[in-house]
């Protein structure tokens, strides 16, 4: 007994020194990400956002490319050779200064990966004193954006092994590396050289949770300063927090309902007019993302400025015309109100994935839609990956996803892709239209704002009329920060959250 | 001594190659693509999964036949070379080490403080069955046991972390952060180590020689300390074998719950990201667990219960 009583007050005694919290000069962040492995391809954003590491170029909260490790650049005549200048007071963390060398070698790594560079019309990556020099196989002007790009960051000599693996991430940012615990906790610490001067706050603890949940709890129990990515359901709470700041940016991502165009439910465009107009986009932001301002009433947010046109027909609910549109496609209720054609009923599987919390619900929410317009939607949810898997052996009917037209800042990087020959993966499926493709081609090649515009606005003209694949919500992404800590800023790019601008409140 | 050994050596040797050949068949058989499934797991549904996956596969060699590949980790499991995880590319026995010190810790901690719970409260009951501490003991063990790990988790959240403040609701690095999920896993263990000492302490409180001992006259507290506890904790003892089986089964959900970096979370990861030699690893991790715990069990009822060393 006695020693039961000895081992009860030791727990009791450690327990209690434990639950003084630690000295407070740590700014505590949370946030959905996990850090597996270090390959900038893979979680470059991490480090990209809690800047431990930069790319030559970033960024702006409006989009606008802005100098970052390097100070300027030019374009030659013919639009083949791209000049970045390297500013000279950068360096990397381990005291090493950032050379035309040292980025150009980091950056022909990433070309050679799974990162975006290997989508541009790159030459080579070369090295003139200060400067790197790009050369590329035919003009685009996106290039500075795709060195936005996380898996572009630069990285000291001194982060790669032999075989060029990366081994540890030795950046040039605000803040180094201090320990690495994979895949759940980042200890940073102020650089101490950073070209852009001292952040206010020397240390920042960053945890991996991935509970949306979870995170709301910690912010309203003030054990981090700082959460992002919050659920829809916390929001509201979390506002009403007297200690907390709630942020919400809205941000370049749409969900949509990428159709298989080749297959005999969707392949006329009055199908898919029909479906766009069987959808009830104020009632599902409304409930699910308890915000009626997300309801998709064409593919690009308002936020998105040049993309967002003002001339298009908005995409809004009318079930009658979604029947006559389906009727004049050859559609006759069957039997069990189900459509039928040809012998054909209008039956499809609707597939999605739950690496987004809420992409099951809206399927099931479409489902029910639908369903009133005498469609049947088999939801199935499963991993990510079973959307391009889908897609390229075709099988795919139906697929409610998110897609993000930030990759690069320049939604033309991700159209290219997405309504290229062929379609893509995220993109279109079975739907070929050469008109928007020499359009994009066309957006990709200038970077005149002028010459731009009624390009961009053509561009989503025909998307909104053809609809290969149809909006359904836009998106928003909720930060939250305890009051201690001010000067917190949301980026809707989620290039980079301002760590080194955030202080303590007084 | 050394028979015991062996043998446990040799049940150790074969849950390995069991637990490694299943994962390994079961991870097959499952419908989708595994190098679309890695591709997504290493670079995010935002990425060209395709386009990547084509450069997995070629590096991963997922082409090669089933039973050569099979045959490769059997041969390096030889070697004590668990191989690298497909997904972040570091050594699985690397990663492993992390995790799995992290779990044990943290089941370690739940089965410590389910000990301070459960016999406890299990000793008074059993010492006054069919008394207010028994009916109560029993109300509470009903209600804990029923209660799955991950509600108990979010109630416990929410009185401790979001009402009072006191702990926080996720993390890890310090006894803080364990007591939460702990806490959690002990509750559900002492709701039963609690009913099995009331049981066994009841039932030696029944028996003669502890009649005897209240005879010649002893206080209550030395009759229970010297005929009564060891006499009764061999049940309990031997009870903690099965309680292992709910400890590894909650540490998956509690991990996942508490963003606590332990087996648990990594198994779960793994098995969605078709990271095979991860599921390997961490399978064979839980299984050994399983093996030392139950050997512990043994070596402890022998210490506690002379009459096993006489047959011995």
């Amino acid at each position: 007994m006695r020693t039961l009583r000895v081992l009860f007050t030791t727990v009791a005694l450690s327990v209690a020194a434990s639950l003084n919290p630690a000295h407070a000069e740590v700014l505590k962040v949370a946030g959905p990400w996990e850090i597996t492995g270090i390959d900038p391809a893979q979680t470059g954003y991490v480090f990209s956002r809690l800047q431990v590491a930069e790319t030559l170029v970033t960024a702006n909260h409006e989009g606008e490319i802005v100098p970052a490790l390097a100070n300027r650049w030019s374009v030659s005549g013919d639009g083949l050779t791209w000049r970045f200048t390297l500013r000279e007071n950068a360096r990397f963390h381990d005291g090493m200064p950032v050379t035309g060398e040292a980025a150009a070698a980091s950056l022909q790594r990433a070309l050679a990966g799974v990162g975006v560079l290997a989508q541009a019309p790159i030459e080579d990556i070369a090295s003139d004193g200060r400067d790197v020099v790009i050369r590329l196989t035919k003009p685009f002007s996106a290039l500075p954006a795709y060195l936005v790009h996380f898996s572009t960051i630069v990285l000291a000599p001194s982060s790669f092994d032999a075989a060029g693996k990366v081994t540890q991430i030795v950046g040039s940012g605000p803040y180094k590396v201090k320990s690495l615990t994979a895949p759940a906790r980042l200890e940073l610490q102020a650089s101490g050289g950073w070209w852009g001067g001292k952040p206010a706050i020397e240390e920042v603890s960053y945890l991996a949770v991935g509970q949306g949940e979870t995170r709301a709890l910690m912010a309203e129990s003030g054990e981090v300063d700082l959460a992002f990515s919050m659920l829809p359901v916390s929001v509201d709470r979390l506002k009403a927090n007297p200690r907390l700041d709630v942020q919400i940016a809205t941000i370049p991502r749409t969900r949509i309902l990428k159709l298989n165009a080749a297959s005999p439910f969707f392949d006329q465009i009055e199908e898919r007019q029909a479906i766009s107009a069987a959808i009830d986009r104020a009632g599902i932001t409304k409930v699910i993302l308890r915000n009626p301002d997300l309801a998709a009433t064409q593919l690009f947010p308002p936020a998105m400025k040049g993309w967002n046109s003002p001339d298009v027909q908005p995409l809004v609910r009318d079930v009658d015309k979604a029947k006559e549109l389906l009727a004049a496609a050859g559609w006759r209720a069957g039997s069990d109100g189900i459509l039928e054609k040809d012998g054909k009923r209008f039956s499809v599987t609707l597939l999605t994935y739950s690496s987004w919390p809420e992409l099951p619900p809206i399927a099931t929410a479409l489902q029910a839609q639908l369903r009133q317009v005498g469609i049947e939607a088999k939801v199935s949810v499963g991993n990510s990956s079973e959307i391009p898997a889908r897609h390229q052996d075709g099988t795919l009917e139906m697929g409610l996803i998110s897609r993000l037209y930030s990759i690069v800042p320049d939604p033309v990087g991700t159209l290219l892709q997405d309504y290229g020959p062929g379609g893509s993966d995220w993109g279109s499926m079975g739907w070929d239209n050469k008109e928007i493709q020499s359009v994009v081609e066309q957006l990709a090649a200038t970077s005149d704002a002028a010459a731009r515009a009624p390009l961009q606005g053509r561009a989503v003209e025909i998307l909104q009329q053809e609809l290969p694949s149809i909006p359904v919500t836009w998106s928003e992404l909720a930060i939250v920060s305890n009051k201690r800590v001010s000067g917190v800023q949301v980026d809707p790019l989620e290039v980079n959250y301002g760590l080194s601008a955030i202080r303590w409140a007084d | 001594m050394r028979n015991f050994l062996l043998a446990r050596l040799l049940q150790a040797g074969l849950v390995a190659v069991v637990v490694g050949a299943l994962c390994f068949v079961l991870m097959r058989v499952m419908p989708g693509d595994a190098a679309m499934r890695i591709a997504a797991g290493r670079y995010g549904p935002d990425a060209r999964i395709a386009e990547a996956a084509k450069m997995v596969r070629l590096e991963l060699g997922l082409d090669r036949p089933l039973v050569a590949q099979f045959l490769e980790w059997l041969g390096n499991l030889l070697r004590l070379d668990l191989g690298h995880s497909l997904v972040t590319g570091s050594p699985v026995i690397h990663e492993l080490k992390v995790q799995l010190g992290a779990s044990v810790w943290l089941a370690a901690s739940a089965l410590a403080l389910s000990l301070l719970i459960g016999p406890v409260i299990g000793l008074f009951s059993g010492l006054k069955a069919g008394g207010a501490i028994d009916r109560l003991g029993l109300a509470g063990a009903v209600i804990f046991r029923a209660i799955p790990p991950f509600v108990l988790g979010l109630m416990l959240m929410l009185v401790f972390s979001k009402q009072l403040g006191w702990l926080p609701p996720a993390g890890f690095g310090s006894a803080r952060e364990m007591l939460l999920p702990a806490l959690t896993l002990a509750l559900g263990l002492a709701a039963m180590s609690s009913r099995v000492m009331r049981n066994s302490v009841a039932a030696v409180a029944r028996a003669p020689y502890f009649a005897f001992a209240r005879y010649k006259g002893l206080p209550e507290s030395v009759v229970v300390r010297r005929h009564g506890l060891r006499n009764a904790a061999i049940p309990v003892v031997s009870y903690i074998a099965l309680q292992a089986v709910y400890l590894v089964e909650g540490v998956v959900v509690v991990e996942s719950l508490f963003a606590y970096p332990g087996i648990g979370h990594a198994l779960v990861h793994a098995v969605v990201e078709r990271d095979i030699p991860m599921v390997q690893g961490t399978a064979l991790a839980m299984g050994l667990m399983f093996v030392v715990i139950a050997a512990i069990v043994d070596l402890l009822t022998h210490w506690l219960d002379p009459r096993m060393r006489r047959m011995a």
